[in-house]
């Protein structure tokens, strides 16, 4: 099975710019099906974490209001080429995935 | 179970899985569900950053179009220059649960975060960042042509 996950990095003058996009329904409870015409139960990511070599460098909360096929980019400091960088979420449903990449 | 069989479901995706299903638990602090379900934006606010005053700032700068063709995809990026930044919130004032999403940034961590939210109307978007234990805000109308709460 794919991963849910593309994670990827660059790193110039010594800050690493990290992206990632999740595939995820990121429904909110509020939406009707076109076929079944019945509203689509509430599933979307709560958390996501992100470690590099190990440590906690960012997490996430999130609410339903993140958009579907959430992306996600932020920057830090101090990482070297080749470090380790892992990115896990978890779903309101109790769904889970992880990938881990090394930093460009 | 043949060594074969073995293989392919620790290949699959499902022992991946199980594996990931112990671990993220243990890092992740807990949901603050009474902040996430608030639909008043003020109640939000509290349940979040109890007992917290909060400080509007210039030094915070919000990257969002002011005017929204559709609300399901809104693309937002926040900066600052604030110092030791612990996280950074994002609240719509009009949405069913004002509290969109935050974010914790660790020793290391710039003053930045881009993503995409959904805004269903008209709104407020509202920023906090807490730095050396103070929440700071900044806010910006955005108007919104389709509503993003599908």
């Amino acid at each position: 099975m794919a991963s849910t996950i593309r994670l990827k990095t660059k790193t110039r003058e010594g800050v690493t710019t990290v992206r990632a996009i999740i595939r995820h329904p990121m429904e909110t409870g509020f939406r009707v099906d076109s076929e079944s015409s019945e509203l689509v139960p509430a599933h979307y990511i709560r958390q996501v974490s992100i470690k590099h070599n190990n440590k906690v460098i960012m997490s996430c909360d999130w609410s339903r209001a993140v958009s579907k096929n959430p992306y996600l980019s932020f920057m830090f400091e101090g990482a070297n080429i080749g470090d380790k960088l892992q990115l896990v979420w978890s779903d309101n449903k109790n769904n889970t995935d992880s990938i881990e990449t090394l930093i460009e | 179970m043949l060594r074969r069989d073995a293989l392919k479901y620790i290949l699959s995706g499902s022992a991946l899985t199980i594996i990931g299903l112990i671990k993220p638990f243990a890092v992740m602090a807990k949901w603050n569900k009474t902040a996430f379900t608030a639909v008043d934006h003020e109640e939000a606010v509290r349940a979040y950053f109890p007992g917290q005053e909060i400080q509007s700032s210039d030094q915070i700068t919000i990257g969002v179009h002011p005017i929204v063709e559709n609300g399901t995809v809104v693309p937002i990026k926040i900066k600052t220059d604030l110092p030791n930044i612990e996280s950074i919130t994002i609240f719509a004032d009009t949405n069913p649960n004002p509290l969109i999403a935050n974010f914790d940034l660790f020793p290391g961590c710039i003053g930045f975060v881009s993503t995409r939210i959904k805004v269903q109307q008209n709104s407020n978007i509202i920023i906090m960042v807490k730095s050396n234990d103070t929440v700071f805000s900044k806010s910006t109308f955005i108007e919104v042509k389709e509503g993003g709460c599908g």
